[in-house]
């Protein structure tokens, strides 16, 4: 059902808004994204298809003809107002590596990226880490669980992900919005410190 | 003539697409980004003989500000062919777009204190 006919809230942006900007939420599937970003959009979040072409899997294909094949991506995404004149997007996006065009896309004019972490899945969020990256995004991890933080935990997974010193790692409730806004919090934080 | 291969890569939403186009090719993301915002410009009409989905885009923006990412999705369409269909109507002077930051300003350590500001208001 279309969800967004019967809620009270405003699908416009204001029209005193000037600026708009965008971070990425980004990790493997089924991590949480949309949860995340449910939790802080001021509006239900909206999904759009992008159309992409995708590459061969086999990437040193001599033939130099590139296998191509059309896959359709959702992009969930949600939006905040900030202030007067500043609204920021949240953009859920995907990590997989044969959605490179996409990230380009994405990353291009990003604030930077709050990378979602199952504690369980670990494994699958290597090449996410690798593809942010390989963008240039400055990035924080949100660590997705309901496990009680603890320094020593934090240790053992910035440890297991190979984290820089200075990258931030929380721990937060997708599904709560103070919880996802203090991650977003922590990213901007780190994001501002990496600018000034 | 189109070998087999050709044949499955042609879906229904590609057709679509192509038709809503006529056949151009899409604008890349350089052109108008998801987060530009767009909304008809004041004292305009939609054009003469639009297509369904030109008019459907019309009718949405005239209601106020939307990014490009919002009206490809409160339509239900790619995004490719939301911004071709927005580019003409910018381009005719239809539809005005605010600038987005460009890329370079993005890490603007002024635009970044205003989120994080934002971000603490809202959320205190």
């Amino acid at each position: 059902m279309d969800s967004n006919a019967a809620s009270p809230e405003s699908i416009y942006v204001s029209g005193a808004v000037t600026t708009a900007v965008k971070i990425l939420v980004v990790g493997h599937f089924a991590v949480g994204k949309t949860t995340f970003i449910r939790s802080l959009s001021e509006i239900t979040p909206l999904s759009t298809e992008e159309r992409m072409t995708r590459a061969s899997v086999h990437l040193d294909d001599l033939r130099g003809v590139p296998d191509k094949r059309t896959t359709t991506v959702a992009l969930d995404f949600g939006r905040l107002t900030l202030g007067d004149e500043l609204v920021l997007y949240l953009f859920g996006t995907p990590g997989q590596q044969r959605f490179m065009q996409l990230w380009e896309d994405m990353a291009r004019g990003a604030l930077g990226a709050l990378l979602l972490v199952d504690p369980a899945r670990l494994a699958d969020t290597f090449p996410v880490i690798d593809l942010v990256e390989r963008y240039g995004l400055e990035y924080a991890v949100a660590v997705n669980s309901f496990e009680e933080s603890s320094p020593h935990r934090e240790e053992e997974l910035r440890e297991a992900l190979d984290l820089l010193p200075r990258t931030p790692l929380v721990f937060c409730d997708a599904r709560s919005e103070k919880s996802s806004a203090q991650a977003l919090v922590t990213l901007v934080r780190h994001l501002l410190q990496r600018a000034s | 003539m189109t070998d087999p291969g050709e044949e499955q890569a042609v879906t229904g939403g590609f057709i679509r697409s192509y038709v809503i186009t006529s056949g151009r090719e899409l604008p890349s993301a350089d052109s108008l980004a998801l987060i530009t915002l767009v909304t008809t410009a004041p004292d305009q009409e939609p054009p003469a003989r639009a297509t369904p989905e030109t008019l459907a885009i019309w009718e949405l923006c005239s209601g106020g500000y939307l990014s490009v990412a919002e009206v490809a999705a409160r339509l239900q369409l790619p995004v490719g062919v939301v911004r071709l269909l927005l580019t003409d109507l910018i381009r005719a002077g239809r539809l005005l777009a605010r600038a987005v930051p460009p890329p370079a300003q993005a890490a603007d350590p002024l635009i970044l204190e205003k989120v994080l500001h934002g971000l603490q208001r809202r959320f205190a």
